[in-house]
């Protein structure tokens, strides 16, 4: 591996003769083959393949991370090769600011899924569609084709179903129904959506083609009319992926029954397919449509917020619990999104990455705790942080993380989200501001009655986090830390891209960003630049941060 | 002796044999099998049956044989009418063709194991594929209507018998007396709707047809328009559209397995082939009177077939409905009346032929001795027990319900495509929202190989101890068919441009016959 990534820094991106995108997709895919083939009674080589392949991939990630070339906003290591001829469908990939850190997170993830909470039984299959699902996740942050976009999106409802109604629990095929029928809902307005996309497209310019770059930019090829509805269409599709509010139901009951490493994907990778979707197909592709519909979104992003906190400190399960939170979370996420300013945009790609990684050790957690109790019923669960502390101070930090406390990641992400909505949207802001406080409520709430107090009989015996489970939870914890203490090297590479997809915006719809420094009529144009450098400067310290919010309010 | 006289100056047409060849194979192949089988002791009627699937099996690829030669010659000869203008030779013909003789292999490789399975003998479901298919040969070659009607007729009366050839089971005979009552009604339908198109135009040659209806304006329009509403009523009898329906999940569950899978593949090929030239080519100066007829059929085939099929619980009634629901998103893409529709259709039924052959495949051989075992429960724990058996089902299931990466998205992308091309992204719409709800079928049966339980409601405990699959045994033609259709659903899925650009080549000949 070394070597080559030593090449593909020395290669500097786009010119690189590799086919990394290409490897890792495919990678994963093969791993699942390979993984398939393997004699099912042997689970720990099976075990040792999969984490292998899921590795390398990961490492592949990383090397794109290393091979990306920051300051440039447009797509890189651009990889196409036409798959089907006489409609231009093309196996098109590459990567900008918006997909790195999602690459980077999905990569990460998974081996962390794989040692972290592995399957009670065939093992085999399990690690199998865990890789096939890990190829599909990776191929919608990469796809640049609307039609290879719509396949990785679809495709990945397959091994997700078997994951959940496989190996999840008493009410697993029930969930595991709703979480696919349900998807391929939204995905049937987003067929016909995209083919109505590229056959506009293509009588406008006589050139019929599902090229995602070429479609994007000849905005005006689609009446503006027909563009509404076509974002309608995607719309649909992904805020049931997200989920966005009152879309949502779907989500407690397949996170619940999942395994906890189906969880965990789902958490973590999955729902960042919707909120990435939005941002791609959306932003990018619609951003008159966009800007139509953001009061909508805005709104439904901000009570998804207070629902979800609200619903979340209603559940006596811990895992729903966590689900519900991550109603609210991503909530938080079309919040930023649809402010549709540099900030808010930069935040909700910082967000996912941070979802991603707290609401995944929060599954991981909340998955072991079940492991050694049995139940998942906050009423069960007592005094937990006297017999296990080191658990329960590991809890604490993912939780903290969660909850937004600043020096943590989620805060990042959550205040650059609020400072951008409240730039263009202040009223739904000051209303989201306040979940976050419920989020204190519910995590909080939920701590005290877990962890807190004595122990009773059944608690008693709770064992203590042994090694492995430490070895899965520090490269998590160690991000949650250092992306709250200097997000600088993450929010530098997903800079240029947010500001090329904000001036495409604005280039191609009547809004307007409103400055961050010079709120009210008499902002100028011309003080943006400074305004995003002050911002910079903001950005190394924490404290730094919390005092200007305080000012910003 | 006047009479006499006067039939010898009866002027018959030229024929180009070896125009005809591809259906000359099929015939000449039923009539030697019909010859020898009777040669052929009468003991041991289990070693023949392998030398009768061999031979028939032949047959058809001889078949796809001549039909490969007569392509490679088309640019040279063009697109041509033989024995009077009856018949056409074009690559949509040929095209289609080919996608019978498939489903004649599938439905032989499939008898193979069944007939073994069952104690039946002898060459009857053989040859009746072969008539069948040389049927259907017809249908899709015909340019006229009375040798349409000819064509139809010869492949129904075959397919009645096929639905009957189980003579010890009574559904078998129940199937086949429901079948033959309710075709012979829509063929009266369609003879009749023959009448009154001849009754308006004055001919039964399409090409004439066609000329006239260009050349003239009817003053009354009422006989045509009855006779084009007939002709539909005919075609969607053949092809199981809603609300021509009724028969299709009894004789689905009745027929014996192989010839359900002819059925939902060559009889079904046949009548798109009847259909997009009859109506699509012939009356396309009439396209505003008759595609909303067709959207009309699509969308009730469509719900239909996907409502329905949710509440049963025979396996083989739900692939009945859904292969209403197919012939739905079929007619979806007939309705686009273009040549991106009829690629489309054409697409769609040779990668349906596939599937529904391997789906047929696996079902066949879990129907185990006495082709009784189709409940859903009977699919219980299946992947326990035959891991590979239950992948391949898995397999054809998501790809009828239209995931990515196999041959049925694609079919489905295609038709979809068509339509919004054409103008009706609603009908798209309704298309795909429907697959959603037939999903939800085919995750059923999905969710019980997996899952062991009967149901998706019944309780959790039930698991493998209730469920009473025992090893069921594949005979090897039945897994060579599943295997292949297993490589061809998932090849064609990822590498669609071969089968596309074939279909592609396939139609423009036969939307150019039209201006002639």
């Amino acid at each position: 591996m070394t070597p080559f990534l030593v090449a593909a820094a020395e290669g500097g991106g786009a010119s690189l003769d590799f086919p990394i995108l290409t490897t890792m997709v495919a990678l994963p895919a093969v791993g699942a083959l390979v993984v398939a083939v393997l004699s099912g009674r042997r689970p720990e080589l099976c075990r040792l393949v999969a984490l292998v392949f899921s590795v390398i991939t990961g490492a592949l990630t990383v090397g794109t991370l290393v091979a990306f070339r920051g300051a440039d906003a447009g797509f890189q290591m651009i990889e196409k090769t036409t798959w089907i001829s006489d409609l231009d469908i093309s196996w098109h990939l590459g990567v900008d600011g918006i997909s790195l850190f999602l690459l980077v997170m999905t990569g990460l993830l998974f081996p962390i899924a794989i040692i972290g909470a592995p399957a009670a039984r065939d093992e085999k299959q399990f690690l199998a569609w865990l890789l096939l699902l890990e190829a599909g996740c990776l191929g919608v942050f990469l796809a640049l084709d609307l039609f290879l976009f719509f396949v990785m999106f679809e495709i990945v409802l397959v091994p997700m179903y078997f994951l959940i109604s496989g190996w999840g629990h008493a009410e697993r095929r029930y969930a595991a129904m709703k979480f696919f029928l349900y998807t391929m809902f939204g995905s049937a307005f987003m067929l016909v959506g995209l083919i109505a996309t590229a056959v506009l497209h293509g009588r406008a310019t006589g050139e019929l083609t599902f090229n995602l770059v070429t479609i994007a930019n000849d905005q005006g090829s689609i009446a503006t009319s027909s563009a509404r509805w076509l974002f309608l269409a995607f719309a649909a599709a992904f805020a049931i992926k997200v989920p966005v509010w009152p879309l949502h139901t779907w989500l407690p009951d397949a996170h619940t029954e999942a395994p906890t490493a189906g969880s965990v994907i789902l958490a973590g990778v999955m729902l960042k397919l919707g909120t990435y979707g939005f941002l791609r197909f959306g932003l990018y592709l619609f951003p008159e449509a966009s800007a139509w519909f953001a009061p909508v979104m805005v709104t439904l992003g901000t009570v998804g917020i207070i629902y979800g906190a609200i619903a979340a400190t209603m559940q006596k399960d811990l895992k729903r619990l966590v689900a519900y939170s991550s109603v609210a979370h991503l909530g938080f996420i079309i919040l930023g999104t649809f402010s549709l300013t540099t900030q808010g945009l930069q935040g909700s790609v910082l967000q996912m990455v941070n979802h991603g990684i707290s609401t995944g050790a929060l599954f991981l957690l909340v998955g072991m705790i079940s492991d050694r109790r049995h139940t998942r019923e906050i009423a069960q669960l007592k005094g937990l942080q006297k017999v296990a502390p080191v658990f329960a101070g590991v809890f604490t930090l993912v939780m903290l993380s969660s909850l937004g406390l600043p020096g943590l990641n989620g805060f990042v992400g959550e205040f650059l989200i609020l400072l951008g909505s409240f730039t263009s949207a202040r009223w739904w802001s000051v209303v989201a501001a306040s979940g976050v406080i419920l989020a204190a409520v519910y995590l909080l709430w939920a701590y005290q009655r877990t962890f807190h107090g004595e122990p009773d009989a059944d608690n008693e015996g709770f064992a203590e986090m042994n090694v492995r489970e430490g070895l899965v939870m520090a490269p998590l914890l160690g991000l949650i830390v250092f992306l709250g203490v200097y997000p600088k090297p993450v929010l530098e590479r997903i800079e240029p891209s947010v500001v090329a997809l904000v001036a495409h915006v604005e280039a191609n719809s009547d809004r307007e960003e409103p400055d961050v420094n010079q709120l009210g009529p008499d902002a100028r144009p011309d003080t943006y630049t400074r305004g995003r450098e002050v911002l910079e400067e903001h950005r190394g310290g924490e404290e730094e941060l919390g005092s200007a919010e305080e000012e910003g309010e | 002796m006047t009479l006499l006289a006067e039939v010898d100056t009866i002027a018959t047409p030229d024929i180009a044999w070896s125009a005809l060849s591809p259906f000359l194979v099929m015939v000449v192949g039923a009539t030697v099998m019909l010859g020898f089988s009777g040669l052929l002791p009468r003991r041991g009627p289990r070693r023949w049956t392998g030398l009768f699937t061999a031979f028939t099996v032949a047959t058809a690829l001889g078949t796809v044989v001549a039909c490969i030669v007569l392509w490679r010659d088309l640019p040279d000869t063009g697109t041509r009418t033989v024995v009077g203008g009856a018949y056409a030779v074009d690559g949509f013909s040929l095209f289609l063709i080919g996608v019978i003789a498939l489903g004649v292999i599938i439905a032989a490789l499939l008898t193979d194991g069944y007939l073994r399975r069952e104690d039946l003998e002898g060459p009857e479901p053989y040859l009746l594929y072969l008539a069948s298919a040389a049927g259907g040969i017809i249908m899709a070659s015909a340019t006229d209507l009375i040798v349409m009607f000819l064509g139809l007729e010869i492949l129904s009366l075959a397919a009645y018998v096929l639905a009957g050839v189980h003579r010890r089971r009574l559904r078998s005979g129940e199937a086949a007396i429901k079948y033959f009552v309710l075709g012979s009604f829509s063929s009266a339908f369609f003879l009749y709707g023959i009448a009154l198109i001849y009754g308006a135009t004055g001919a039964t040659s399409m090409i004439s047809i066609a000329e006239f209806l260009s050349e003239n304006r009817l003053t009354d329009e009422g006989l045509l328009l009855a006779g084009i509403g007939m002709l539909l009523v005919g075609f969607g009898f053949k092809v199981a559209a809603a609300p021509f329906h009724s028969w299709t999940p009894d004789v689905y569950q009745g027929a014996p397995s192989p010839v359900t899978a002819f059925m939902a593949t060559a009889v079904k090929a046949a009548g798109f082939a009847g259909l997009l030239r009859v109506v699509v080519v012939t009356f396309s100066s009439y396209r505003y009177d008759w595609q909303p007829l067709i959207y009309a059929l699509a969308v009730a085939s469509l719900l239909v077939g996907a409502v329905l099929a949710v509440v049963q619980t025979d396996v083989k009634r739900m692939m009945a409905y859904s292969s209403i629901n197919h012939a739905g998103f079929m007619l979806v893409a007939v309705a686009a009346g273009t040549i991106e529709g009829v690629t489309a259709t054409l697409f769609y039924l040779a990668t349906y032929t596939i599937i529904v052959g391997g789906t047929f495949g696996v079902i066949t051989v879990v129907g185990r001795r006495g082709d009784g075992h189709h409940q859903l429960s009977d699919y219980g724990g299946l992947a326990r027990r035959e891991p590979l058996l239950a992948l391949a089902l898995t397999v054809f299931l998501l790809a009828q319900a239209g995931t990515p990466l196999t041959s049925g998205f694609l079919a489905k992308f295609y038709a979809v495509n068509a339509v919004v091309e054409a103008g009706s992204s609603w009908l798209g719409l309704v298309a795909m929202l429907s697959a959603v709800i037939s999903a939800f079928l085919y995750l059923r049966i999905v969710l019980a190989m997996y899952a062991g339980a009967q149901d998706p409601d019944e309780a959790d405990g039930a698991e493998p101890a209730t469920s009473p699959v025992r090893r069921v045994k594949a005979p090897m033609a039945a897994k060579v068919t599943i295997a292949l259709a297993l490589v061809a659903t998932i090849g064609i899925g990822l590498v669609p441009d071969p089968l596309t650009k074939t279909a592609r080549d396939a139609t423009p000949d036969l939307v150019a016959d039209d201006d002639r």
